[in-house]
């Protein structure tokens, strides 16, 4: 092996072995665990609930058929750390706020590229944990609630390639809210304002589907809605054939965009660091 | 030392929250933000109830102003039951620091002390949104109002707030048994505030009488909505919320068993 | 006076092994085991006496400092404070101690020490007149004129350990337990805190029991010391029949602790 290569390796297995300890930390937390599938559980029953009442009082308003629906909010609630931007990682907010960010800098490896798998990790580790419970029990109950398989195979092999896009959507997003953290002082306003206008945009407080036709057209094209909002409705056959490749395709867009800006925003945020020493 | 006339609860709760008012004041920029943060995730349940009453008219006979009204009323006592009891809603914290111990070496009831050692005053934020909700939902929903109605508004909030304040007391109490997987009471504080924005029969009969027996949210949502939108107009319903009131008292059974363990386990 | 026989105190613990294996077969099967922390222990403090409680780390000193504080119940016993069983009368139990957490603080973080003063005297029901007398002596003793309107947080180690001392001592408990009052502390502020200590001590025969790992403090605070190994008391005596001719604290220590496989 080449000695690129086998730097290469070696920056692989300092990766995996931060997967594998992410994922460790997750299973003994069993407590935690369980109670976070029952919680996730009982929201998208409820969010259900609440779709079949305003269903029930004017059915030809209802955009979409109800299983595609009830997929949608099941899969939301299965993948929730997927996709939720709030979910960052408190430990980097805290390294930039008090200054031991300049440890990080020393070690060998780039800061974005490690805060990037680390908080893949962690987002995967829990929602690879908390996802199986939470679908084989909609999986089997009684129509209106339950959760159709996807609607065709390929519809299935997009939904995992898409849900992997917006996984790394989300990620991406978040880093640039962490390298916008080095300007400021405190992270709290930034990161209240960011969860809210993302958990708005991505469609995590009702579906796109269900916004007046202007706006949604407006929504599906910014970069929120390739989070979760493309592989869900991919799954259910919401998005289908041709617009598949168009979504897909913005995915990819959004993620190179969004890595771009937060590396660029990165390389400032370093210039300023070691100039004030830390 | 002599003895002397120990002062009041209520006396000693105005010093904690005037502890906690010069604290506040002390960070005022994040005490800002937390409290405008507060005020924006409320305004995307307000945003969401909107766009879906745009595309589909009404709810179950409900117009938009009356869920806003529910929603509204179910917002300020939440806000209000998690301002008062924010010290159980972040007991584990305590417990995990050792600040518990401390409450325990001091001559007064813990309850009053934890409730002391955290009042949220940010809660602001989510009460000011809920302020909005509720004027725009009583000048749109033609609410006939009477002394009658206003008393069942009050009602409302001090059953309601008692009635979260209880729910946060379980939780606090749970943690004497573990601090781990505490998070499904979660269902039970913010399912009820994110969920309890449509009115309970919405959800179904058997969600209606869980509601009703287990944890009475219908007590201080449901039942005196009817009342107030002039659905029903049995006088019973507009006492209902201060039967609610009643739901502290296991809740405090539940948290004495809890203190007993602690002092036994020493988790 | 404080009586304590034969108290014993078990805790139950889960046990979490390393490794990706060993996580997720916990996942399923948890084992817990029971760990000895108090076994039999016996012993009787005065009114007015110095005693140093020390042992290594998991000994069962701070199972004793919270059985004796009212915060933990032992599982078998007898413990009487004053005639007080402390876990039966918590609230009675509590107004007459003082109980220092070294690594923890009881004031009030972000306002000045003052405030905190003051709402332990409402929390305390201290009369005024002893609040006053007590705030007044203190605050000469301990030379906290100068820090008692700065907020906790900006407080020194130093400073603020001696604010814990006032703190804990406005209601003129008869028991004050220290937990480690000199960790952290540079040498001006070690020495004050330990002649403040012995100073309370002589004026008001405030009982005083003192867990340290400084044998410094030892030296300086008490007059007896009683030591506890795996749970169990194994010696407890004067100070000075300790050492036997000239030996320095810290030697005569650790002798101790080798001869008891501690």
């Amino acid at each position: 092996m080449t000695i690129a290569g086998l730097k290469k390796n070696k920056t692989y297995q300092k990766y995996a072995s931060f997967f594998r300890l992410r994922f460790v930390m997750g299973l003994q937390y069993r407590a935690a665990a369980l109670a976070g599938v029952v919680t996730q559980f009982m929201w998208g029953f409820l969010e259900i609930k609440v779709f079949l009442a305003f269903e029930q009082s004017s059915p030809a308003a209802f955009p979409m058929t109800f299983g595609q629906l009830a997929a949608y909010e099941w899969l939301q609630q299965a993948f929730l750390a997927f996709f939720m931007a709030w979910m960052m990682e408190p430990e980097i907010f805290e390294c930039i706020t008090d200054g031991n960010v300049s440890y990080e800098l020393c070690r060998p490896v780039d800061l974005y590229h490690m805060w990037f798998a680390r908080s893949m990790a962690t987002r995967l580790s829990r929602g690879l944990l908390r996802c199986f419970p939470i679908l084989t029990v909609a999986a089997l109950l009684p129509a209106p609630y339950r959760l159709m398989p996807p609607c065709s195979l390929s519809a299935a092999v997009w939904f995992v390639i898409t849900m992997l896009l917006g996984l790394s959507v989300t990620v991406a997003l978040c880093m640039i809210i962490y390298m916008l953290t080095f300007f400021t002082v405190s992270s709290l306003g930034l990161r209240l304002v960011f969860s809210c206008a993302v958990e708005f945009l991505q469609g995590a407080v009702i579906p796109l589907p269900f916004f007046p036709p202007t706006l949604q057209r407006i929504m599906e094209r910014l970069p929120f809605a390739s989070m979760q909002n493309v592989p869900l409705l991919i799954y259910s056959g919401s998005i289908s054939g041709a617009a598949i490749w168009r979504a897909a395709g913005l995915q990819i867009f959004w993620l190179a965009a969004l890595i771009l800006i937060g590396k660029n925003i990165g390389r400032y945020a370093m210039k300023k660091t070691t100039v004030q020493g830390g | 030392m002599e003895k002397t006339k120990k002062i009041s609860g209520a006396k000693l709760y105005r010093r904690y929250l005037s502890i906690h008012v010069r604290s506040v004041m002390q960070y005022k920029a994040s005490f800002w933000m937390t409290t405008v943060g507060q005020f924006l995730t409320s305004l995307n349940m307000l945003l969401g109830v909107y766009f879906m009453f745009r595309r589909f008219g009404s709810v179950k006979g409900y117009t938009f102003s009356e869920v806003l009204l529910c929603s509204s009323i179910m917002l300020m006592e939440y806000s209000l039951g998690e301002c008062i009891a924010r010290g159980f809603d972040t007991f584990p914290a305590m417990v995990r620091k050792g600040g518990f111990d401390r409450v325990m070496t001091r001559p007064r009831s813990a309850v009053l002390q934890v409730l002391g050692s955290n009042i949220e005053l940010t809660r602001v934020g989510r009460m000011t949104m809920a302020v909005i909700m509720f004027v725009y939902g009583i000048s749109h929903s033609g609410v006939h109002w009477s002394a009658g109605r206003v008393m069942t508004v009050i009602f409302m909030l001090i059953g309601g707030t008692a009635l979260f304040c209880g729910i946060f007391l379980i939780y606090a109490a749970l943690c004497f048994y573990t601090l781990d997987g505490l998070e499904f009471m979660n269902i039970l504080t913010d399912g009820a505030r994110e969920y309890g924005k449509y009115p309970v029969n919405l959800y179904g009969k058997r969600m209606l009488q869980f509601c009703t027996f287990a944890v009475p949210y219908a007590l201080v949502q449901y039942y005196p909505l009817t009342y107030l939108t002039g659905r029903s107009d049995n006088l019973f319903t507009m006492f209902l919320p201060l039967l609610a009131t009643v739901f502290l008292i296991p809740c405090y059974l539940l948290w004495r068993v809890g203190l007993r363990h602690y002092q036994s386990s020493g988790s | 006076m404080i009586v304590m026989k034969n108290i014993c105190k078990t805790y139950k613990v889960t046990r979490r092994n390393a490794g990706f294996k060993e996580a997720a077969r916990s996942f399923f099967r948890r084992e817990t085991e029971t760990v000895t922390a108090l076994d039999h222990v016996s012993f009787t403090i005065h009114d007015g006496e110095t005693v140093g409680y020390i042992g290594p780390n998991g000994a069962g000193k701070s199972t004793t400092v919270k059985i004796l504080s009212g915060i933990l119940t032992p599982d078998s016993g007898e413990c009487l404070v004053d005639g007080r069983v402390p876990w039966k009368n918590r609230i009675r139990h509590v107004a007459q101690i003082g109980v220092i957490f070294g690594q923890r603080s009881q004031l009030w973080w972000d306002v000045p020490v003052i405030d905190s003063f003051e709402l332990l005297r409402d929390i305390y029901s201290i009369p005024p007149d002893t609040y006053r007398a007590n705030l007044d002596e203190m605050t000469e003793l301990l030379g906290l004129s100068e820090i008692l309107r700065t907020p906790t947080r900006q407080l020194s180690l130093g400073q603020r350990m001696r604010c814990e001392l006032a703190a804990s001592l406005l209601h003129s408990p008869k028991i004050l337990f220290l937990d480690e009052p000199t960790i952290g502390l540079d040498a001006v502020s070690k020495i004050a805190v330990r002649e403040f200590i012995v100073k309370r001590n002589r004026a008001h025969g405030t009982t005083v029991i003192l867990t340290t790992h400084d044998m410094q403090d030892i030296e300086a605070i008490t007059r007896r010391i009683i030591l506890i190994g795996k749970g169990k008391i194994l010696l407890d005596g004067g100070l000075d029949e300790l050492r036997r001719g000239g030996e320095d604290i810290d030697h005569t220590v650790a002798e101790l602790y080798r001869s008891y496989e501690i």
